[in-house]
Formats: structure tokens, C-alpha cells, sequence
């Protein structure tokens, strides 16, 4: 039976729609062949996504690599079994083939046998040696096992109908300076390819075709983007504490700043980055230098968010600015650290004690990492407050088909109501807090500025207009309306929700934000189907716009969608809009991994059937 | 503050080379309690700023959280201060350090501050050797909480309400030494003809400067029974070596004996003069100040003086690298690559 054949099965003949996964093992250098196909069917003009599922480990593990096929742009999460595994790891093998569609195949490596007892009839072996062609072909043991990974991708080149010429482009690009590294690597794709050709009967019948549907996107991940903003925004002051997953954007920072930023002339840095000793130092640094007037950051993930949480009430409520880019995982305490969840919304909304508030920005791509990322240092500065950038780790460090990232040269950078010594001078007097303008932010100075006029004493403690430490009652209460007021002014400046109506009316809409948008354009194909048009809103910050509360009035059922077990984008929503919560529904998905359109679908038709017991959803 | 301090300035009063007198080095009436050991600090610091003719508003007032950290309300009315969250104003001073490097940064904290819930924060800004004057107002006790004992407390020790120290004391000097600060000092705040050219020195350093200031509680701390009351300081106080500053500008003329005094060169060319009291005395010995230190604390008496001099030091800056434009000026066109360079990151990513 596993003899190496094809045609055990039949398969339905798909173009352009399927996924394949690779089960490997953590540590074994499959990442950059993985990506290497997904890039080169992207290069083929057709829509992509890749996700990594990786353990919370370094070493041996299981990990998996999804690729989601989809010329209809569906790149959300498919879930349900797979089409095509690339079976590598022997810890996951019996899952993995449990995982095969029937029909579809399982590549494996067939220098050694399955057993008997594992085989089922209702599915597709591809056997190829590649150990043994490892072993043959190389004499190095760490090329015998990358090129593994090599091997099969050049396989799949021939069963998928990859052109094997953009293959050949994508490793010269990869290895663009380190040329010797080429040829091997070409090699190796060769060999998979060879076999295949030689053995099976190739292409199957699901493959891709050239399309022309990609224009001029990029395939990046979230983290690059949010980095690579903050040198675009002018950031020049990190204090950062390494934790999965957002380290990877202080890294992508550096590595950028390091090319982009060293003065030509004296070779010295326009930048300094402090690995500080924890998060709680990491925040305080930052805060430090947005009280001085630099552009700061920190990025960290959940656990980071509850360290940082008093110096976040410092800042909030003494008015300085900074910038804080969580990259969500799965909580709470250590949760499943490399596993994605969108579940920090209302630690990060009300962070710290009192009555605190922050600003937050929802990105839903690594574009919009980048532009949420530049743009929040201008916020932070105008508004003097924090604000915080809620990533995920599907979105941070999973790559993504994306629309490449813009800058436009006419960007100035607003740094917000800073006085000059000019202004101090030509001004009678001055003072902190005052509400010169009726928006609830005032005019701020920075130390050094004048020799006598602006200095005042930044603290956490209750004060007067004019900074001066204040227990009265009037002078508290008033300090805390003004900076409601500012919070309202915030909500003019963030971005406004993006809203999506049909051509039909409907009485339903959806609410979503982050990488939940992955799976919104395919629910709303599949909900179409079933006779339930539905409109759409994806919100892009707090707090929220008119419009949030305008699209939720319109319709008469609501649902959110998001990723946590108890609904806080809901609860934020009933709650800051004083909406009935009854008149908002709950989709959710907490497992860990990306939610599914089919889920979020059939969720809805669930709780509208129910509404509406005598009457069929058609 | 209900009153203020009178704005007259009488004739007489000396000025220095900015035509500033002491009292354009003032803060704000204390509120502190009448005899807190902090005042004397604050009044230290204002003498040592105005004799170093400083531009007061190119000074930044850092702090903490406790009565200590209230002092830089009472120096400096022409700086900008921040009073930051309990223990954590070492990670913030950094952070405003790494943003302007051309501010003198003076930090005042407590010991409960410093050696207990900042005791991370401490370690790790020695060990960046930031730019910055850090001084600990010592009282071995928590003032602003009213009287729990402090890290810092010795050993054996009772404070107000009977409770015991039972544990080690933590010694941040030696905590300081070990960790690489390049300027270790521990003074006395009711010795002010040690404190003030020490608080000089500390400023004219181009390092990490640390000084811990025992400075007795007079409401929680200051009971027979304290090691850190006035009366048991005076009595149990030694000093390794009286210590002038000599600014720059003025001519070195050798008074003291041969011998019996030390020059060291700072970074601007000002001269730290130590008078040894101890002819043993040495400043540049780190590993001797820590065995001095524990010593002197053996014998029951405190070490003061300074204790250990690295003029050499680098800064943090220094060893970053970092540009001589200090962050928060840097332009646009130098932070932002733009849209050219961006269209080829895109490609990248095809
Ligand atoms: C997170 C936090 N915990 C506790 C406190 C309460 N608190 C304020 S000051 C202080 C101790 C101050 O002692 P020390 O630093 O020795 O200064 P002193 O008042 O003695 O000068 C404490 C525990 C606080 N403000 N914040
Ligand atoms: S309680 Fe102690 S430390 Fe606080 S002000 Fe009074 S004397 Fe000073």
C-alpha cells in the first residue's frame, strides 16, 4: 500500500484553494524553506497567508506551519483537516495523518516504513526518501538536515505545479551576499523535484496557477511593521524586556536603526536601546525620556502589561507621553505563551488603579502595525498619554500578505503643546495644567528650556492647575473632569472605525478589530449563502468614535467577534457607550489559535436560529 | 503650600559667576518635620549648585516615592522635577538621561526607596553607569509610612514602636562598590562642611555618582536605642578624610603638608583635594573601601568620606555610542529614513 503511489484515492481537482501543512520539529531550520513556498506561490500572483503553530519550547518539539491557499482572498485560519501535510516529525506523525482530508495527501519522508497499523484507506501517501537523499547527497550533517527541508519543498514544486524558476529567484534573494550558499540550496530543491517528477504522477490535483491578484504587496510580519514604524515615527528611546512575543519588535527596531540611523559622519547613534532588568524598568525608561521630550517605547506582552500597570496610572494621570506595543498572547498568568488570544483589551483600557483610562489602537495587518506604530508617537505626544498598540501574535509573528508599508515625506511629526523659550517668554505666566484650549490638554515645557519660567514638579499626586501638590478636593476633581475632556478630544484624533454595509439593508452587524478581520471577508461569504446579509464594522481604536456607537444604534442584532473567553471588547463597548449589553452578542474563540470564519458563521446562524425557533435559516 | 518665601534678595549676599545668588537656588518651603535630616540635604544641594555655578534650569530633579524623595521640592525652583512611583526612579531617570544627556541629573530616594522596593532599579543604573548624581537619604527607617524599619536598619536594632530588625542589614555603598559605581561617597547630612564639596564632586563627575546621606528621622528614628538618631551619628561617626572641591578656575595652591593630601583630576579639570585623616585612606582602591566600609561598621562606627573615585569612568553614553545631539533634539530628516528607502524595504518583503 504505501508504495509510494499516488492514485490510491481520488482526489477532487482544486486550483488555487487549499492548505498544506508542514509538521516539523522546533529547531530543525524548516522556518525558512516554509516560507520559501508560501513566498514563491505570493510570487505566483496568488493570495497566500502562513501561520506558524509553534510550542512554548526552544528545542524538539512539534511545530506547524499552515499555508492557506485562496484565490477568493479567504486567508483567515481555514480550520478542519488539511489537504496536503508534509509529515516530518515522528512525535506528530499520528496526529498528522488523522489530520489529512480524505483524499488528500500525506508527504512523508519514506526512508523508514509506517507502520501497518497507522495506514488509512481513505487517503494519499507520498513517499519520498529524503533522509536517504540527505545522507547520499551531503556530507555535512547540518546540511543533511536542512536541506531536508529543501528537499521537500522542491517536491511539492513539482506536485503543486510551483514554477521551479521562482524557487530558484527566491533563494537567490535569500542568499543575496552569501552566494555559495545558492547552488546547494538550488540542488537540494532539485532533488525533491526530480523524485517527485520521477515517482508520482505530478502535478495532482490540487495545484496553483498563475494569477495576477497580488499587485504590490508585501508578505511580512506584524513585528517588522510595528519596529519599523518606530524608527519611521522618530522613536530614539526604547526600554524593552524580552518576552514572546513582542520581542521580536524591539529587535526588528534595532536592526533597522542600526542600518538607517547611524549618524554618517561621526558614526554615533541617533538611538539608544536599554534591555532594562525588567518590565517595570523597561515602562519607567520609557516614561523618562517621553517626559523629556524624546519619542520612547516599550513593547511587551501580557504579563509585562500587569508589571507596567502602575507606571502606566503614573503616566496617565502626570501627562506624559509614551508608547506601548503588547503583542497579545494567551492568558491569564503565563497562559499558553506562544499562542494568540486578544485578551488584554480591558487590562490595557484601565490599566493601572483609579479611574484610569487609556488610548489603545487595534491594527489589523503589518501595514497597518506600521502605521498604527508611527502614528501613536503622534498621538501620545498631542494627547501627552500613553498609547498602546494591541498586536497579537498571529498578527506579530506570523508573516502576512499586506499592503506594503507608506510613508509620505510631507509627514511632520506633532509633537504636540511643547512651549519654546520664545513662547515662555511672550507668556505672562504659565502654568501645567492649565486648559488654555478647552480640549483638556495643556501646554507642557521641557527641562532646560528657560532659565526661569516652565519648571514645575511632575508627579503622580494630586495637584493644582498650576502643578502645584493639592489635596482640595475642587482642585482633584477638576484635574480628573479635564482629563475626561482630553479623553474625549481622543476620540476625535484616533482613527475611525471602518465601516462595511451591504447593498441590501440588514439588521445585523458585526463588530470586530485586529487580526479577527483575517476571517470577516469569507464569514461574510458564508453567511451571504445561508440568506444572512450582514454589515460590518472593524474598530481601530479607543475610545471610541461617534460612529462606533451610530453602527450599534443602526442594527438591531450586534455581534462581537473576537478572541477571549469573556468578551471584553463587548464589555468595553456596553460599558464606555452604555449600550445594553443584551444588545450585543458574543462570538468567541480562546483556544489559542486564530478564530475561523466557519465558526464565527455558524456561531451566528446558531444564536439567530434560536431567536427565531418556527422559522429555517435557508 | 499655604505661604511662600519671601522674593527679597538682600544686597549683600554673594553671587556667583551666573550673578545668581544661593537664593535662586531655593525650592519651596519644606514640609518636611522641623529637624528631618532631608532639609539639611536640600540645603547642601543648594549651596553645592549655587558655589558650582550651575544654570539651575539645566537641572533635573529626579525622585522616588517617600519624604526623601519630597526633598527636591525644597531645592531648585527653577528645575524640573518628578516625583516618579515608589523605588523606581532610577529606571525613569535613565530613560530622561538617554533622552537629554546635557541635563545635570540629581536624584534624591530613600532607603526604604533605594534598598527595598528599588533595590533592582538601584543595582541596575550602577551597573549602566548612567550620568547621575544619586543620593539615598538614609534614616533606616520608612518616614512617609511613619516608622517600619528599612532594609538599611542594623541588625539587632528597635525602632519607635518596639519592632526589631532581626536580618542583615542591606549596605548600599558596598552594594554600590560592587557593582561598578565610579564615585562612592556616605556623608552625614548634619555634617555640611563634608556634604557640600562632596555633593560637588558627585556633579563635576561624569559617571555614576552615589552618596548615601545618613540623615536621621527626627519623629520616627531618632530614640536611644537608633543607630541612625543625630546623637548616635555624631558619636560614631569617622571620616577617612576631609574633602574639598576646587572648581576649575581656581589657582591650586598647596596649604596641607606634603603627603597629607590627595589631588584627583576630574572630568573638567576640578580637583577633588582629600585631606587623609587615615593615612591609610585610599580612593581608588575599590575592593579596600568595601572591606573599610565593613570594618568601620565591625567596630560600630560608620565610615564617612569618600570612598571610592574612578575619574576615568565611562558614561552610559560613552559606551552606547550615542550622538552628541541629545535625543529630544535630534531633527525629523536624521530619525526618519523616508519614503525612498522605504519603497526598497517594500521590495524586500516581495
Ligand atoms: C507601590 C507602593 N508601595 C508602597 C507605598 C507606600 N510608601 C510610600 S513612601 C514609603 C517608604 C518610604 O521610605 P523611605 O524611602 O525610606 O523614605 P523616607 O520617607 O524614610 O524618607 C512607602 C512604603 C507606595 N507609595 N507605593
Ligand atoms: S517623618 Fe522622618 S523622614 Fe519624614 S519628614 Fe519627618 S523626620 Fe523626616
Amino acid at each position: 500500500m504505501i508504495n509510494n503511489n499516488t492514485s490510491t484515492v481520488n482526489t477532487k481537482t482544486s486550483i488555487n484553494d487549499f492548505v498544506v501543512k508542514f509538521a516539523n520539529t522546533n529547531g530543525t531550520g524548516s522556518a525558512s524553506a516554509n516560507n520559501m513556498f508560501a513566498k514563491a506561490i505570493m510570487r505566483m500572483g496568488i493570495p497566500v497567508s502562513a501561520k506558524n503553530i509553534f510550542p512554548s519550547n526552544i528545542q524538539g518539539a512539534p511545530t506547524w506551519y499552515e499555508v492557506r491557499i485562496n484565490e477568493d482572498e479567504f486567508l483567515g485560519r481555514r480550520g478542519g483537516q488539511t489537504e496536503i501535510i508534509v509529515a516530518m516529525n515522528a512525535q506528530s506523525f499520528v496526529a498528522d495523518i488523522k489530520d489529512v482530508a480524505p483524499g488528500g495527501y500525506l508527504l512523508f519522508d519514506s526512508s523508514k516504513q509506517i507502520p501497518e497499523q497507522l495506514l488509512r484507506d481513505d487517503i494519499n501517501y507520498l513517499g519520498i526518501p529524503i533522509s536517504a537523499i540527505c545522507l547520499k547527497e551531503f556530507q555535512n550533517p547540518r546540511q543533511r538536515q536542512l536541506f531536508k527541508n529543501v528537499i521537500y519543498v522542491g517536491a511539492l514544486a513539482a506536485l503543486l505545479d510551483i514554477e521551479f524558476g521562482v524557487l530558484k529567484t527566491l533563494v537567490g534573494d535569500q542568499f543575496k551576499g552569501k552566494e555559495k550558499l545558492i547552488t546547494p540550496n538550488v540542488y537540494a530543491l532539485e532533488l525533491g523535484f526530480q523524485y517527485a517528477t520521477n515517482h508520482f504522477s505530478c502535478p495532482l490535483n490540487y495545484r496553483v496557477e498563475r494569477r495576477d491578484l497580488i499587485g504590490n504587496r508585501i508578505m511580512v510580519d506584524g513585528n517588522t511593521g510595528s519596529g519599523l514604524g518606530a524608527v519611521y515615527g522618530g522613536a530614539t528611546v526604547v526600554g524593552w524586556y524580552p518576552i514572546t512575543p513582542s520581542t521580536s519588535v524591539v529587535e526588528k527596531f534595532a536592526s533597522y536603526c542600526q542600518r538607517l540611523r547611524i549618524d554618517p559622519a561621526t558614526g554615533k547613534k541617533n538611538f539608544a536601546i536599554v534591555q532594562a532588568e525588567d518590565e517595570l524598568a523597561a515602562i519607567g525608561m520609557a516614561i523618562g525620556a517621553g517626559w523629556n521630550g524624546a519619542r520612547s517605547f516599550t513593547a511587551t506582552s501580557g504579563p509585562g502589561i500587569s508589571l507596567m500597570a502602575e507606571f502606566l496610572g503614573l503616566a496617565y494621570f502626570a501627562e506624559i507621553p509614551v508608547v506601548l506595543i503588547n503583542i497579545q498572547r494567551a492568558g491569564p498568568s503565563t497562559g499558553m505563551p506562544t499562542r494568540t488570544q486578544q485578551s488584554d483589551v480591558l487590562a490595557c483600557a484601565y490599566a493601572s488603579h483609579g479611574d484610569t483610562k487609556h488610548v489603545l489602537l487595534f491594527p489589523d495587518s503589518p501595514a497597518e502595525c506600521f502605521e498604527h506604530s508611527a502614528l501613536a508617537f503622534d498621538l501620545s505626544d498631542r494627547l501627552q498619554t500613553p498609547v498602546i498598540i494591541m498586536s497579537d501574535l498571529d498578527l506579530g509573528m506570523n508573516d502576512h500578505l499586506s499592503a506594503p508599508f507608506i510613508w509620505n515625506d510631507k509627514q511632520k511629526y506633532d509633537l504636540g503643546k511643547v512651549l519654546s523659550i520664545r513662547e515662555l517668554d511672550n507668556m505672562e505666566s504659565f502654568g501645567r495644567y492649565r486648559d488654555v484650549d478647552g480640549d483638556g490638554i495643556c501646554y507642557r515645557t521641557l527641562p532646560g528650556t528657560h532659565p526661569n519660567k516652565g519648571a514645575f514638579f511632575t508627579r503622580g499626586t494630586s495637584r493644582n492647575k498650576d502643578a502645584v501638590y493639592s489635596e482640595k478636593s475642587a482642585d482633584y476633581v477638576e484635574n480628573m473632569e479635564r482629563l475626561q475632556r482630553k479623553f474625549a478630544t481622543a476620540a476625535t484624533l484616533i482613527p475611525k472605525a471602518e465601516i462595511s454595509t451591504g447593498l441590501q439593508s440588514t439588521q445585523i452587524g458585526l463588530i470586530y478589530y485586529g487580526t479577527t478581520t483575517q476571517a470577516i471577508s469569507e464569514t461574510k461569504h458564508l453567511l451571504q449563502k445561508q440568506g444572512i446579509p450582514v454589515d460590518s464594522m472593524r474598530i481601530k481604536g479607543f475610545p471610541f468614535g461617534s460612529e462606533v456607537e451610530k453602527f450599534i444604534e443602526q442594527h438591531e442584532q450586534v455581534f462581537v467577534i473576537e478572541q477571549n473567553r469573556d468578551g471584553q471588547m463587548k464589555t468595553l463597548l456596553s460599558t464606555e457607550l452604555n449600550i445594553d449589553p443584551n444588545r450585543l452578542a458574543s462570538v468567541l474563540c480562546f483556544d489559542g489559535l486564530s478564530i475561523t470564519a466557519n465558526q464565527i458563521s455558524s456561531d451566528i446562524i446558531h444564536v439567530i436560529e434560536q431567536q427565531i425557533p418556527n422559522q429555517e435559516v435557508v | 503650600m499655604s505661604f511662600a518665601k519671601s522674593k527679597f534678595k538682600h544686597k549683600s549676599l554673594p553671587v556667583n559667576d551666573l550673578g545668581l545668588t544661593y537664593r535662586d537656588y531655593e525650592g519651596a518651603i519644606s514640609t518636611l518635620c522641623a529637624g528631618c535630616g532631608h532639609d539639611s540635604i536640600s540645603s547642601a544641594i543648594v549651596h553645592a549648585c549655587a558655589e558650582l555655578s550651575i544654570e539651575p534650569h539645566k537641572i533635573a530633579k529626579m525622585s522616588g516615592i517617600g519624604c526623601s524623595s519630597k526633598a527636591p521640592n525644597y531645592f531648585l525652583n527653577n528645575s524640573h522635577g518628578f516625583n516618579t512611583v515608589h523605588g523606581r526612579m532610577p529606571s525613569v531617570t535613565t530613560g530622561a538621561n538617554l533622552a537629554n544627556k546635557d541635563l545635570t541629573y540629581l536624584a534624591m530616594s530613600g532607603d526604604g526607596d533605594s534598598a527595598s522596593i528599588g533595590l533592582g532599579q538601584f543595582a541596575h543604573v550602577v551597573r549602566r553607569q548612567l550620568n547621575m548624581v544619586y543620593m539615598v537619604a538614609n534614616n533606616g527607617v520608612y518616614g512617609l509610612t511613619k516608622g517600619q524599619l528599612a532594609a538599611t536598619s542594623d541588625r539587632g536594632v528597635k525602632n519607635k514602636t518596639g519592632d526589631i530588625s532581626l536580618f542583615n542589614d542591606i549596605d548600599l555603598c558596598t552594594m554600590a562598590l560592587q557593582l561598578g559605581a565610579s564615585f562612592v561617597a556616605r556623608c552625614f547630612s548634619g555634617d555640611k562642611a563634608q556634604l557640600i564639596p562632596i555633593i560637588k564632586a558627585a556633579i563635576a563627575h561624569q559617571g555614576f555618582a552615589f552618596i548615601d546621606i545618613i540623615s536621621p528621622c527626627v519623629t520616627f528614628n531618632n530614640h536611644p536605642g537608633s543607630t541612625r538618631s543625630y546623637d548616635y551619628v555624631q558619636e560614631h561617626v569617622t571620616t577617612g578624610a576631609v574633602t574639598d572641591f576646587v572648581p576649575t578656575k581656581e589657582e591650586i595652591t598647596a596649604q596641607t603638608p606634603e603627603g597629607e593630601f590627595e589631588d584627583i583630576c576630574l572630568h573638567d579639570g576640578s580637583l577633588m583635594r582629600i585631606h587623609k585623616l587615615d593615612k591609610d585612606y585610599d580612593t581608588s582602591n575599590r575592593l579596600k573601601a568595601m572591606t573599610d566600609v565593613e570594618e568601620h561598621k565591625e567596630r560600630g562606627e560608620i565610615l564617612t568620606g569618600l570612598l571610592y573615585l574612578d575619574p576615568t569612568a565611562s558614561t552610559f553614553h560613552e559606551l552606547n555610542d550615542t550622538a552628541d545631539t541629545p535625543m529630544n533634539q535630534v531633527k525629523q530628516d536624521l530619525l526618519c529614513p523616508g519614503e525612498r528607502v522605504l519603497g526598497t524595504i517594500n521590495d524586500s518583503f516581495r
